[in-house]
């Protein structure tokens, strides 16, 4: 009798569910699944407390020689070099009894970046949040490593407002200081999440990677921050830097992520942005806007001078 | 520049403008109206140097503001007092109602003046 869909998964579940009884972790529920692994909550019994555990998803070779297991062991590697606010601890590494590899990171209380958005937040906390990924993005880039898979799901707020970017597996390394292998991507694979892909890496010229490829998907999450609501438009600054991110070559991309974060700071504290050039009526609207609590105290100044006059 | 300099420059400058407006609003006053100008530059000095050290101390717009809209009218009751004290009529309503006014501009200014700047200095 052939097996059910819902049975055949429920069996890969089971399968596919860390042996971990020779470790020090218990698994207690599965937490979040994506491409090349799952990640697992789990209780530390040796310092009771509760972790994460990312391991490779069945099926995989043994002793994790696999594409899989290579990238789970590396993105562990580049974390443990990379110590930042806004990246995820990692405390250990490990293989399970059937071989395959995993890796053990702090726990975070939080939501992914696209699950947070779906309440309603201001425009100011929109900002602070994607000034958060770009700063965590720009320690990685000087470290030499170049995160390749930006996207929504891959960034976690925390209960705090702290922001930490994920899923560093399809990294890039392009300085090799910590005696990580550099690329291990294969040149014509096509690797990332589309909406978010350069065109360099969605051409499958994953070798001309590099920071220009994260601008090209924060523009994207700049975007997704800022989507305004439904009837109203994106203001014309704002518009220009996510599209001058977005450009279809590095060469017209922001040449660095400070240089597009200090762009949308710009922009969030009401001044000229790089990106656009404001026409004289622009400008003016732009300083009525920001300083419109003045005008509006000069104008009633005015005004009671006048009728003071009028009824003299 | 620090606030309560800039608090003493906005101040001193929109108290000329103040005095001057007497020019529109009372013309029979033009041969007093140096003296008019002087006492309302001295006023304003004095209102924006206070905000203006408020402003330094408390960064909040809404109570930078009720502190300007306070020392404006209180400095400008000043002025009609000394006008009753020296036998001139009271007027009360087209002193102290610029007066304020010019009051709640300058702490508006000088909360926004180098709040970036306040800040950076907080956070440290």
């Amino acid at each position: 009798m052939p097996l059910s869909d819902a049975a055949v998964a429920s069996l890969r579940a089971l399968a596919d569910w860390p042996d971990t009884s020779d470790s020090k972790y218990d698994i207690l529920e599965r937490i979040g699944r994506g491409g090349m692994g799952s990640v697992y909550l789990a209780h530390d019994r040796a310092l009771d407390r509760r972790v994460a555990i990312k391991v490779v998803s069945l099926p995989e070779p043994p002793a994790g020689t696999g594409l899989a297991g290579e990238r789970l062991t590396r993105e562990a590697r580049i974390l443990a070099g990379l110590e930042h606010p806004g990246l995820v601890p990692v405390h250990d590494v490990g293989v399970l009894t059937d071989g395959r590899p995993y890796y053990v990171m702090k726990w975070i209380r939080g939501t992914r970046l696209d699950a947070y958005l779906q309440s309603p937040r201001t425009e100011a906390a929109r900002l602070r949040i994607f000034a958060r990924i770009c700063d965590a993005i720009a320690f990685a880039h000087q470290a030499g490593v170049i995160h390749r898979d930006l996207t929504p799901a891959n960034i976690m707020v925390g209960a705090f407002g702290e922001v930490l970017v994920l899923d560093w597996g399809l990294a890039r390394i392009r300085l090799d200081r910590s005696g990580v292998s550099p690329v291990t991507t294969q040149p014509g694979t096509v690797m990332g999440t589309a909406g978010f892909m350069a065109p360099e890496l969605a051409a499958g010229r994953s070798d001309a990677s590099d920071e220009r490829t994260d601008v090209y998907a924060l523009g994207g999450l700049l975007e997704v921050l800022t989507q305004p609501p439904r009837g109203q438009f994106t203001p014309r600054p704002l518009a220009a830097i996510i599209a001058k991110a977005r450009a279809a070559s590095p060469a017209d991309r922001y040449p660095a992520v400070e240089a597009l974060a200090s762009d949308v700071e710009r922009y969030g504290a009401g001044d000229p942005v790089a990106a656009y050039r404001e026409g004289p009526l622009e400008w003016a609207s732009r300083h009525a806007t920001r300083h419109q609590t003045a005008i509006v105290l000069v104008a009633v100044y005015i005004v009671i001078r006048v009728i003071l006059l009028a009824f003299r | 520049m620090s606030k309560p300099v800039f608090g003493l420059i906005l101040g001193g400058i929109l108290g000329i403008f103040d005095g001057l407006s007497a020019l529109v609003s009372a013309p029979e006053v033009a041969p007093q109206i140096v003296g008019i100008v002087i006492g309302s530059t001295f006023k304003g000095l004095i209102t924006g140097v206070l905000i203006g050290y408020f402003a330094r101390k408390v960064h909040s717009l809404p109570l930078g503001l009720l502190f300007g809209l306070v020392v404006g009218a209180v400095l400008a009751y000043g002025v009609v007092a000394l006008q009753i004290a020296q036998g001139g009529k009271a007027y009360y309503l087209p002193i102290m109602l610029p007066g304020s006014v010019l009051g709640l501009i300058v702490g508006y200014a000088t909360q926004r003046h180098n709040e970036h700047a306040s800040e950076v200095a907080d956070s440290r």
